[in-house]
């Protein structure tokens, strides 16, 4: 019995297309697809902010430098390669968050603290 | 302010905006998206520069006592004489006829396929990054005030070029064989960048050794031999150009030609 399966990045597929629904295979003559991550000036993370095609890492981060930092949007760049992120499985969506609902007592803000208690 | 500095100013904004002018016939047109981008990125940032350098002409030009005025008389766009009123940046750009352009010869040589295009660029950029290197130091405030901002734009155009002709070069041998084809065509017109010209401000001789290691060290990664020959075709600087010129002015200038003084 297979517990594990690796999921990669597309893999899904885009249910609502015709053809959609299994693993998206690129042709031969297709360069990687790489997703970017930018931070802007005043950010403290990497935000993703779309994808693109590149052949190595160094045109990858030149293409991301053309494409979405031209209005200043950020001031530092990662790429990684698409097949390399790993995504959880929509279809597992339900037993992995919907536990959380009802398990309030998880949140600081459900613990009342005694009036003595002056630095918490 | 000397004549000098309005012809080399001329001079300087030629070249950014003929370049600009032909990388822009990228728009649409890329081999892939993010080159298209990445080409026509670099037509803007040159376009930019040109209008920094018109537009300081442009001011010198208005200053000038009648006798300069009548001393760069030939560099002046008839068709703006009969506005009767001061000479701006769009003029310079715009109405000048073929001998009055400056602009080095390489820019304007056809954008061709993409090999010919991003050695041109690498070309090119080389010689504006060592010149704007110069120039930022220059005794003309204006001048290296233009040159320190568009070294960083020049820098990337550098890099971004460079690093296209190793991959062609060092790629498949259909592109050895374009790049090499490009190399071929454009070697003859790289001399003229290094020839001085009795209006520029910088000493464009003392350049070259900076620029012919430059390329040197790009084209050993890309696997090309910098070629023997070392007959140089001349004559932009000096408002003698190839048959390229006139048909990109045409389209170029169209416009303002057709509607005189509009404005949008």
């Amino acid at each position: 019995m297979i517990f594990f399966k690796k999921y990669l990045y597309g893999d899904y597929g885009d249910k609502e297309s015709p053809t959609g629904g299994g693993a998206i295979k690129s042709s031969a003559n297709e360069w990687p697809l790489w997703e970017i991550f930018i931070r802007s000036k005043q950010g403290l993370d990497h935000k993703h902010v779309g994808s693109l095609h590149a052949v190595d890492a160094q045109m990858a981060i030149e293409n991301a430098r053309d494409v979405y930092t031209r209005r200043q949007e950020g001031v530092s760049i990662w790429v990684v390669e698409s097949k390399y992120i790993h995504a959880s499985n929509p279809d597992e969506a339900e037993s992995f968050y919907e536990p959380a609902n009802d398990k309030v007592y998880r949140h600081p803000t459900f613990y009342d603290l005694p009036d003595e208690i002056k630095h918490m | 302010m000397s004549t000098k500095n309005f012809i080399y100013a001329l001079h300087l904004a030629d070249n950014a905006l003929i370049l600009a002018q032909r990388n822009a016939e990228w728009t649409g047109h890329g081999p892939v998206l993010e080159q298209d981008i990445a080409i026509t990125n670099i037509s803007l940032d040159l376009l930019g520069q040109g209008r920094n350098f018109y537009q300081y002409a442009a001011l010198l030009y208005n200053d000038f006592s009648d006798k300069q005025k009548e001393d760069v008389n030939q560099f002046i766009p008839r068709l703006w004489m009969e506005y009767h009123r001061e000479l701006q940046e769009d003029d310079l750009a715009f109405l000048r006829d073929e001998h009055q352009y400056l602009n080095l010869l390489i820019t304007e040589l056809p954008k061709g396929d993409w090999a010919k295009t991003v050695l041109r660029q690498f070309f090119f950029s080389a010689f504006q990054f060592y010149l704007y290197q110069q120039l930022q130091n220059n005794a003309d405030q204006q001048l290296a005030a233009i040159a320190a901002k568009s070294i960083k734009e020049v820098a990337y155009h550098l890099r971004w070029s460079a690093e296209w002709v190793i991959r062609l070069g060092d790629g498949t041998e259909e592109s050895n064989e374009r790049i090499k084809n490009a190399l071929a065509d454009q070697w003859m017109f790289t001399g003229e960048m290094f020839i001085p010209e009795e209006y520029e401000l910088v000493d464009v001789g003392a350049l070259k050794n900076s620029w012919t290691k430059k390329v040197d060290d790009v084209f050993s990664e890309a696997t090309l031999e910098l070629p023997k020959q070392t007959w140089m075709q001349t004559g932009g600087k000096q408002g003698k150009h190839t048959e390229n010129l006139g048909y990109l002015l045409a389209e170029m200038q169209y416009l303002q030609r057709a509607y005189p003084n509009a404005t949008w």
